[in-house]
């Protein structure tokens, strides 16, 4: 017999609001007809359904007391806690970001989406739907989707609802990123790839998820910890089902050996999806792996840390080096978030509890930097010899002597890149600090040295861009090939995260206070 | 007046950035400006001396907290400076002295197109050398003493433009650096000693601390004592200082910066008294210096290094003086003073003959002046006398009190330091009187070129009035003890000892052994002619002319080692530690290239190497925990 199940609305009115906002978005797909206008509404409607959730989950953080409050949905199936808002909080200004992103165009007013995304690249329906200025704004709900998809996934305690959660976030993504305008045929090759591979990481997830519900005959944290607390010695089937479920989340973090879709993805997404993927996910991936390993595989920490310590040394290693050698800046990025997502594993190593609020702040700088970085990719745009405005210049080489020609948005650009190298006085650097600190806590010191030599290496790259940009003569012949373009709502995006990296950087102690609050989970479930 | 006194440090330091500022606009009263603002100094010194003078002796320790200046953590320095006897008498003389040179050289720099920038240096020198003497602590100190050290720096340089004068305030900087490290050693250890830098604290607490510390502390000091008052065996620089404009070795370089050590030690009295060796070493750099720079002052021809020697040499009296302890401070002090008054009476004296003799420092070109510049021969003259200890001048009442402290004692010191003073004696008055007859007296060894003749007025003014000090001031302070009482708050009531050999025969020996020199060096250098040429030098001559060698000891041991050690340390730099970073660098790029072959783009090489991994890290799990 079917009981319907106990719902705390209120606590989850942040989801809702978001996931409302996105239905009311398909519809406008239906019944607004007019390109223009729909993109509008569109973007009103996706800003207002964020920040409007925004504003309900910073009631709500008010609301709950520091320590270990929050509100038990569904029989456990979902938590609020503060750590769930805060990563919601993030994920949906990041949300936000992207919004004002998406909407952009050029100069010549070409958004950054292909007109019609059924069309096979290169045919007459394509040259049709660009005659007709049609536009796939049904990216906006997509992108709510995806982003009440990852609010559900970093307050999910039920290994189900973690794994329906991870679809309803990963689907909407596979699809932005076959969407871009240019370069048709490398946005869906990538996309399909990220989509293959994401099957195949699910697959490999619910295998564990399987083999953990054989031994504890059930699929929420809380069960499995008390399995694994009750029986210790019996680990047969937790150990090999732990280790697939967390290769799954990996798989969305971009952990080495599970990355090789991100550089393929990144480098073929349209750029403003390639921010809110870079930032978004990885920050989802990154709460779901704190909540699973922090209350329910803890005990666990023996025959766990290896691994952990494994694929983040190999990660930072094989992200920074490959890094290296790369000559799209996109690509570039992509490697650089995959050695990010081992600076954040650092973290992990020793299980210290000051992980659950290094990690956050540590992706609230990644991403914001991150969107501002990619949203200054969208401005660097090559220019034909007839002086028609042409698709983003990713080559490193055409970036040289931006700093001339537009000394903000390249001075910017430089702020981003040193934050992601850790220089001081950038919020990268409070975040990397926070990280290792809280490794060098549970006496992790050796793998902090791994992080601490990969993020020296990694400065190579990231200032190499910036000698590139500032102190390099532009050849002559590439002195009319590049153009800065100008839309106000990626300038915006491009001030509001460089105000930010900045802020964080000098003055980071309110945000520090608020992780601090985060770092509580609510456990015993 | 007393509150006031940061007046005499920020009126100066004022005019000095005002001057360097203004620009040309300044040009045309930039010098006056400077005079003024040295003027201006001196009235508030004085002012504060007469207010001192009417207090009991007691209560003459006046305090003026300014600011507090560090606070962090367990080190906090509170700016403030310290108003006493001792430091009002330095005061006194710096300003004193300070103002008749700012005078002198706006005649003697007249045709000098930096003038201004002239007078903001000297200035500068003033405020760094005031705020030196004032301050109350050793961190305060040592900002004046960085302060003078670099206005030395800019003043020896000042004609930047011939390559060897660059070089000798490069190398007067350089050898200042090593007394600063032992000043900078000396706060460490004071620091960590006493938790302080305070004078007040510090001689509170100075009884509670291990000897063998305040040993150490009192070296340290002298090291820095022997950098700033080219004492053996960092005396190397002051030869080459004389590089500088006339006025700025009359100021710096003889009457008041190079007496900064002397000042250290004395301020220092309190460390110095608990710790013997540390006295006896510092009396031991004193005689050495004094018998060195006495023997360097007869074999040098150029007058204007002559005269630097000599005041090596006195310094090195000062310094012996301040050694011997509570006994001595208030002669070393004294005589001091004293030279200050003559000696700069000398060099304004030595710039006053330059001028007429187109610049040229050759005594052996001189010779027969005392017609040509009636002025300069009399107040050199007094000068002379004075430096000589010739009763009733100046010297003889400072320089006599040296030589009978330097008596007292037991055991070899008082033969050794004693039998030193007074053989110094003699070999003052042989270079000096040899300066002298070869300048004045003689026959005209001019080149053709020269025609002497009187400088003017706001030269010799200032020449005169230093004369005058030269003549009477010893006889002024000494009579009653004036000085000896004054300076007693802060250097200690000393008791009287008995020399070793009785005073009358100190002072006899003395005198005889002046006189002996002066007989010398008229029969050799005022009646026979004096060569126009330097002849072939004896040994004795050579090793003294050389400055005994030392510049090519220190470059032989010193400066060849360290410059190997460098270029072996940048060649190390550039293949071993700039190649390990290439090498590194160069390899990661390779290892990319490598490992960017795994980015094949084909998805079933991507899940293949996912399977392979989960394989390995199941196997790995399963069999850590087997």
């Amino acid at each position: 017999m079917f009981t319907a199940p106990e719902i705390s609305y209120m606590a989850f009115a942040p989801m809702i609001v978001v996931l409302l906002g996105g239905a009311a978005g398909v519809l406008v797909e239906a019944f607004i007809r007019t390109p223009a206008t729909r993109r509008s509404v569109q973007l009103a409607l996706t800003l207002v359904a964020t920040v409007g959730a925004l504003g309900v989950a910073v009631v709500q953080w008010a609301t709950y007391s520091p320590d270990s409050a929050g509100v038990i949905g569904q029989t456990g199936y979902f938590v609020m806690d503060r750590q769930a808002l805060a990563w919601q909080s993030m994920i949906l200004i990041f949300g936000a970001l992207s919004a004002l992103l998406f909407a952009a165009r050029t100069r010549a007013g070409e958004s950054a989406f292909t007109p019609l995304g059924s069309a096979a690249p290169g045919s007459p329906e394509e040259a049709e739907a660009h005659r007709r200025g049609l536009e796939v704004t049904e990216v906006f709900p997509l992108m709510l989707f995806a982003v009440g998809g990852m609010m559900a996934f970093v307050s999910a305690t039920d290994l189900i609802a973690l794994f329906v959660a991870l679809e309803v976030f990963s689907l909407p993504l596979y699809l932005m990123a076959a969407l871009a305008r240019r370069k048709r045929l490398l946005s869906e090759e990538g996309a399909l790839k990220y989509f293959l591979l994401g099957a195949f990481s699910s697959a490999v997830f619910l295998f564990g998820a399987a083999l953990l519900y054989g031994a504890t005959a059930s699929t929420g944290y809380g069960d499995i910890l008390a399995y694994v607390l009750a029986s210790p010695g019996d680990l047969t089937l937790i150990i090999p089902g732990a280790v697939l479920v967390l290769v799954g989340l990996l798989f969305k973090l971009g952990a080495v050996p599970f990355h090789t879709w991100s550089p393929d993805a990144y480098q073929g997404a349209p750029t403003p999806v390639t921010a809110f993927m870079a930032a978004a996910t990885k920050a989802a991936a990154a709460a779901a792996l704190l909540r699973i390993v922090y209350v329910a595989l803890y005990p666990l920490e023996w025959e766990l840390s290896w691994m952990i310590w494994t694929i983040a040394i190999l990660t930072m290693a094989v992200g920074t080096i490959v890094a290296l050698v790369q000559t799209d800046i996109k690509r570039m990025l992509a490697y650089s978030s995959v050695a990010h997502a081992g600076f954040i594993l650092v973290a992990f190593a020793g299980f210290s509890a000051e992980a659950l609020s290094a990690v956050p702040f540590y992706l609230l700088t990644y991403g914001i930097a991150t969107i501002g970085a990619f949203a200054i990719i969208t401005q660097v745009r090559e220019k034909a010899a007839d002086g028609t405005v042409g698709g983003e210049a990713t080559r490193l080489g055409q970036w040289a002597g931006l700093g001339r020609r537009d000394p903000l948005l390249a001075g910017a650009m430089g702020l981003f890149l040193l934050s992601f190298a850790g220089i001081p006085l950038t919020a990268g650097f409070i975040g990397k600090f926070q990280v290792f600190a809280a490794a060098v806590d549970q006496g992790g010191w050796p793998i902090v040295l791994v992080a601490v030599l990969a993020s020296a290496a990694a400065a190579f790259f990231y200032v190499r861009l910036i000698v590139l940009m500032f102190l390099t003569d532009v050849p002559e012949d590439q002195q009319e090939s590049v153009e800065v373009d100008y839309h106000p709502y990626t300038r915006v995006v491009v001030w509001i995260t460089a105000a930010a990296t900045l802020l964080l950087g000098v003055l980071p102690a309110g945000a520090l206070a608020l992780a601090s609050d985060a770092g509580t989970l609510l456990t015993g479930l | 007046m007393l509150d006031l006194t940061w007046l005499l440090i920020a009126v100066p330091l004022a005019s000095a950035f005002v001057l360097i500022l203004a620009g040309k606009r300044a040009d045309a009263w930039g010098h006056w400006m400077g005079v003024a603002a040295s003027a201006t100094a001196f009235v508030v010194g004085f002012g504060a001396f007469l207010q001192m003078l009417g207090l009991d002796a007691e209560s003459r320790e006046h305090a003026v907290h300014l600011f507090t200046w560090i606070s962090g953590g367990e080190l906090t320095v509170d700016a403030g400076l310290l108003v006493d006897p001792l430091s009002i008498s330095f005061v006194l003389l710096v300003t004193f002295v300070g103002t008749l040179i700012h005078i002198y050289s706006v005649a003697y720099m007249e045709h000098d197109p930096r003038r201004r920038i002239f007078f903001a240096y000297l200035n500068l020198f003033v405020a760094s050398m005031l705020l030196l003497v004032l301050a109350d602590s050793y961190l305060l100190l040592f900002v004046g003493w960085e302060g003078v050290g670099l206005a030395s720096y800019l003043l020896i340089g000042f004609w930047n433009h011939k390559p060897e004068y660059a070089t000798a305030a490069n190398k007067a900087f350089i050898v200042n650096r090593i007394g600063d490290i032992g000043l900078i050693i000396a706060m460490g250890l004071l620091f960590a000693n006493f938790g302080t830098l305070s004078f007040d604290e510090i001689f509170a607490e100075v009884g509670s601390v291990d000897t063998a510390q305040l040993t150490a502390i009192g070296l340290a000091l002298l090291v820095a004592a022997t950098g700033k008052s080219a004492q053996f065996p960092l005396q190397s620089w002051l030869g080459d200082a004389m590089a500088g404009p006339t006025p700025v070795s009359a100021l710096i370089h003889a009457a008041t910066m190079v007496t900064a050590g002397v000042y250290l030690i004395v301020r220092s009295g309190d460390i110095f008294a608990l710790t013997e060796t540390a006295r006896v070493v510092v009396a031991a750099v004193g005689a050495i210096t004094l018998i060195m720079g006495a023997i360097i002052g007869m074999a040098k021809d150029d007058i204007k290094k002559a005269l630097a020697a000599s005041t090596m040499s006195q310094i090195g009296y000062m310094m012996l003086a301040a050694g011997l302890g509570p006994i001595g401070y208030a002669f070393a002090i004294f005589h001091l003073v004293t030279h200050g008054f003559f000696k700069a009476g000398m060099f304004l004296g030595a710039g006053s003959v330059m001028h007429a003799m187109n610049d040229s420092v050759d005594m052996r070109r001189y010779g027969a002046l005392r017609t040509a510049m009636v002025v300069t021969w009399v107040t050199f003259g007094l000068g002379w006398l004075a430096i000589l200890g010739v009763p009733p001048f100046s010297g003889f009442w400072s320089k006599d009190k040296i030589i009978e402290a330097a008596f007292v004692g037991e055991g070899w010191q008082p033969w050794v330091f004693g039998l030193a003073a007074l053989i110094g004696a003699g070999l003052t008055a042989f270079y000096m009187s040899r300066l002298f007859f070869m300048t004045f007296h003689g026959k005209a060894r001019w080149t053709d070129d020269a025609h002497p003749h009187e400088s003017p007025w706001l030269m010799t003014g200032p020449m005169i009035v230093l004369s005058v000090g030269s003549a009477l001031l010893g006889w002024f302070l000494a009579s009653g003890d004036r000085f000896t009482t004054w300076l007693e708050p802060v250097t200690g009531h000393a008791e009287e000892h008995d020399p070793v050999l009785a005073v009358p025969v100190i002072m006899t020996l003395t005198l005889l052994l002046v006189a002996v020199g002066v007989v010398v060096a008229w029969l050799k250098y005022g009646r026979a002619d004096v060569p126009e040429e330097a002849p072939a030098p004896s040994l004795g001559v050579l090793v003294a002319s050389n400055d005994f060698y030392q510049d090519s000891f220190n470059r032989a041991v010193l400066q060849r080692p360290g410059t190997h050690l460098t270029r072996t340390l940048v060649y190390a730099d550039a293949a071993v530690v700039d190649g390990a970073v290439n090498g590194t660098g160069v390899g990661l790029l390779k290892l990319g290239e490598f490992l960017r072959k795994f980015q094949s783009g084909q998805v079933r090489r991507y899940s293949a190497l996912i399977l392979i991994a989960v394989a390995a890290l199941i196997a790995g799990v399963v069999l850590g925990v087997l």
